[in-house]
């Protein structure tokens, strides 16, 4: 069994004479095995996504700044906020990292190619061709409480697919960190992004099989009898806690691992606590273990003392060990910037903000399962998935900001990084914090109309509209940027952040075979070694 | 290679089937393990109520006129041992390079699975049941066509084997043994279905 393809050329000169020039390019994209092609892809597709699903939440905020008046038919709600829901999480959040992890991880290992690379591209397909099928599914007055029964099917079948190609995806690139390192790389000298990619991998891997299994029970149980569980309207009684957190941060585990490794490049140094940072990134994948036992743990101080610790324990177990893990890889970076020479780029600013949004969503997570906060089944839990799914879109760019220039051999301007990330920023605060104080003030979850309470209801539901439009500005200023200066920019060169790990040491873009001469390496900053830093 | 970076011969790739095979046997057990838990919850919370004299409490949760055909299901069951022998046997005769012993236990353990299949219609079969019957009944097609699945997909990767041995892939050691870790994987799961579904029920 080998990892390593042949890319032939897709055509010959003769024939992209005849065949217009888009569409040999569109072909060569879709059919390629090489995994940096098939990672983007993923990203790219993920993006287009994510502005559809800010319009679709703009369009819901649009309706709830007067939800004593209709302007999106009352039978339309639910479906968009099925699309809204869905969308966050299956089209923004977890594929983000999927594909960059696809494109990068192999670089980072010193492999040749990715291990399974037409599993990593059936992956691909597989995702984009479920999330199409839900999208028309709730299209079609499907979706979790839909009104025609063979669309709700429909919508459970591509829940399914899309989890598959997930789990497809993430084999590929946790198979490739286990087998595919060069010599001399072991586990603990991996790069950081790269035992993110393989442990947030086997996080998507344990977690989402669950979600299809449920779905299996559901889809037979739907279609056939409709006893067992409940019909159309009870759907998401059963499979709610796949759109929810704790499962959305098994899909944030590569974002910190990004930071995680972009940390020691900007500070100049190495790692000093190495094994803390992977630590770090591991803590983060015992969500799965909150998501898949598909209730919330819920820390209620009542009864005997006794009652109260177990409360807290299975509290914090679920709950506080994720947000544990990305605090100790804060610190860690902290630590790093203090005791080094510091070189910013807005690549490493972008991707921190994004994980501390991400961080602010996990807390609020936290703070929803306390008994007394009575935040249950408000829109505190929708300001908490907003802030992991924008947040971890925000430290996609800046991923790609810094991995973009590998790619493509060229990079984009550190101000327009800024520019758009810090649009993005600010649209993750507008969008999801008024949804915190909307929960304080008791506006219900899943409604978009017919509700009321005592507070400012327009003024916190057109500041979540104003975020989710300033979300959809910053990811088209960011990808317009990319678009021009991944084409036309400054040359990035091979090393444009001085940067420690194997992916640097190639040239930019990389090439097919990702490397002309694979490398030996004797510690976890190989290209730091080859420059004569001490350790 | 554009640093000094002591060069490598390329590595040779390690145990990737096998790997690729052990990381989608977690998905097939987390899969199964979900389905299982889903189901214990659902026994668990199906109403009670007392015996005609008052002296048992009844759970309703298979339906009286429904019998779990117990010899469909242990067939299946010792069937899944047989097969392990069977793959194991690929496994042995492809590292000692016997490539005729290879090929006809590949042979066997497909047909093996083919009887696997076989006991599965037989339980449905006997038991007479109809997914619309009700909620045992969608729950109980719903776990063990999953687990059918699971088999189909083993016995597609036995017949990727053994066209691969009679096609004289004598190297192909690794492979053999990967579809013998995912046989292994699915007796695993399967002792477990057997125990939750067949004997608890």
């Amino acid at each position: 069994m080998t990892t390593i393809e042949t890319h032939a050329q897709a055509t010959t000169a003769s024939q992209r004479d005849a065949v217009p020039q888009l569409l040999v390019g569109i072909a060569d994209w879709v059919s390629s095995s090489d995994h940096k092609k098939i990672g983007r892809l993923f990203v790219a597709l993920s993006w287009l996504l994510a502005l559809g699903t800010a319009v679709v939440a703009a369009l819901i905020g649009i309706e709830r700044i007067t939800p004593s008046t209709a302007l999106i038919d009352a039978d339309a709600a639910p479906q968009l906020l099925a699309i809204f829901r869905f969308g966050l999480v299956y089209a923004v959040l977890a594929p983000t990292f999927v594909g960059i992890a696809i494109a990068v991880a192999p670089l980072q290992v010193g492999a040749r190619s990715i291990a399974f690379p037409r599993l990593a591209q059936l992956g691909l397909w597989l995702w984009i061709t479920g999330v199409a099928t839900v999208i028309i599914s709730i299209l079609g007055n499907g979706g979790p409480a839909g009104g025609n029964s063979d669309m709700v099917d429909l919508y459970l079948l591509g829940l399914a697919v899309t989890a598959a190609g997930l789990i497809a995806a993430a084999t590929s690139a946790v198979v490739t960190v286990l087998t595919a390192r060069t010599a001399g790389m072991s586990l603990e000298r991996a790069p950081l992004f790269s035992w993110s990619a393989l442990a947030g991998g086997f996080a998507i891997i344990a977690s989402l099989p669950v979600a299809i299994g449920t779905v299996a029970y559901i889809y037979v149980d739907h279609t056939y009898s409709r006893v067992a569980f409940g019909g159309n309207y009870a759907v998401n009684d059963h499979l709610g806690w796949s759109l929810t957190q704790p499962l959305t941060f098994v899909f944030v585990v590569m974002a910190v691992g990004a930071l995680a490794d972009m940390g020691p490049v900007v500070s100049g140094g190495r790692q000093p606590l190495r094994g803390g940072a992977l630590a770090g990134i591991g803590l983060v994948t015992t969500a799965v273990l909150g998501a898949v036992t598909q209730s919330q743990h819920v820390l209620t101080w009542t009864g005997s003392a006794g009652d109260k610790i177990q409360s807290l324990i299975t509290f914090a177990f679920f709950n506080l060990l994720p947000v544990l893990g990305v605090l100790v890889v804060l610190a860690l970076g902290a630590l790093g910037a203090k005791s080094g020479k510091i070189r910013p780029n807005a690549a490493f600013a972008v991707t921190f903000l994004g994980v501390s949004m991400i961080l602010v969503g996990m807390l609020g997570n936290a703070l929803l399962n306390v008994d007394g906060a009575d935040l249950i089944g408000t829109v505190f839990e929708e300001g908490a998935t907003v802030y992991v799914a924008y947040g971890t879109l925000l430290a996609g760019l800046g991923a790609m900001a810094f991995w973009g220039p590998k790619l493509w051999g060229r990079k984009i301007a550190d101000k327009k990084v800024f520019g758009a990330g810090a649009l993005v920023l600010l649209g993750t605060v507008l969008a999801a914090f008024p949804q915190y104080i909307a929960g304080f003030q008791g506006q219900p979850n899943g409604a978009v109309a017919s509700f009321d309470y005592d507070g400012p209801i327009s003024l916190w539901n057109g500041a979540s509209v104003a975020g989710h439009a300033l979300v959809i500005l910053g990811l088209l200023a960011f990808v317009g940027a990319a678009i021009k200066d991944f084409r036309s920019g400054e040359h990035a060169g091979d090393d444009p952040w001085n940067g420690h790990t194997l992916e640097w040491a190639t040239p930019s873009p990389a090439p097919i075979d990702n490397f002309s001469e694979l490398a030996s390496v004797a510690s976890a900053e190989p290209v730091l070694d080859s420059k004569g830093v001490s350790a | 290679m554009t640093l000094a970076l002591p060069s490598a011969a390329a590595p040779v790739p390690k145990r990737q089937a096998m790997v690729a095979v052990g990381v989608l046997s977690v998905a097939a057990i987390t899969l199964m393990g979900g389905m299982l838990s889903v189901w214990l919850r659902f026994r668990a919370a199906a109403p009670t109520r007392e015996s005609s004299d008052g002296l048992y409490t009844i759970k309703d949760w298979l339906p009286k006129d429904i019998t779990i055909p117990e010899v469909a299901a242990n067939t299946m069951l010792v069937t899944f041992f047989a097969l392990l022998l069977m793959a194991q046997w690929a496994s042995y005769s492809a590292k000692r390079g016997h490539d005729s012993h290879r090929s006809l236990a590949l042979l066997v353990t497909f047909g093996l699975g083919a009887a696997i299949v076989n006991a599965q219609i037989a339980v449905y079969s006997q038991m007479g049941i109809g997914v619309r019957d009700g909620a045992y009944q969608s729950m109980f097609y719903a776990i063990t066509a999953t687990m059918l699945i699971l088999v189909v997909v083993g016995m597609a990767f036995t017949a990727v084997a053994w066209f691969r041995s009679v096609g004289g892939r004598r190297d192909d050691v690794e492979v053999v043994n990967a579809h013998a870790l995912y046989w292994y994987v699915l007796t695993g799961i399967f002792v477990a279905l057997w125990f939750v579904v067949y004997v608890q029920k």
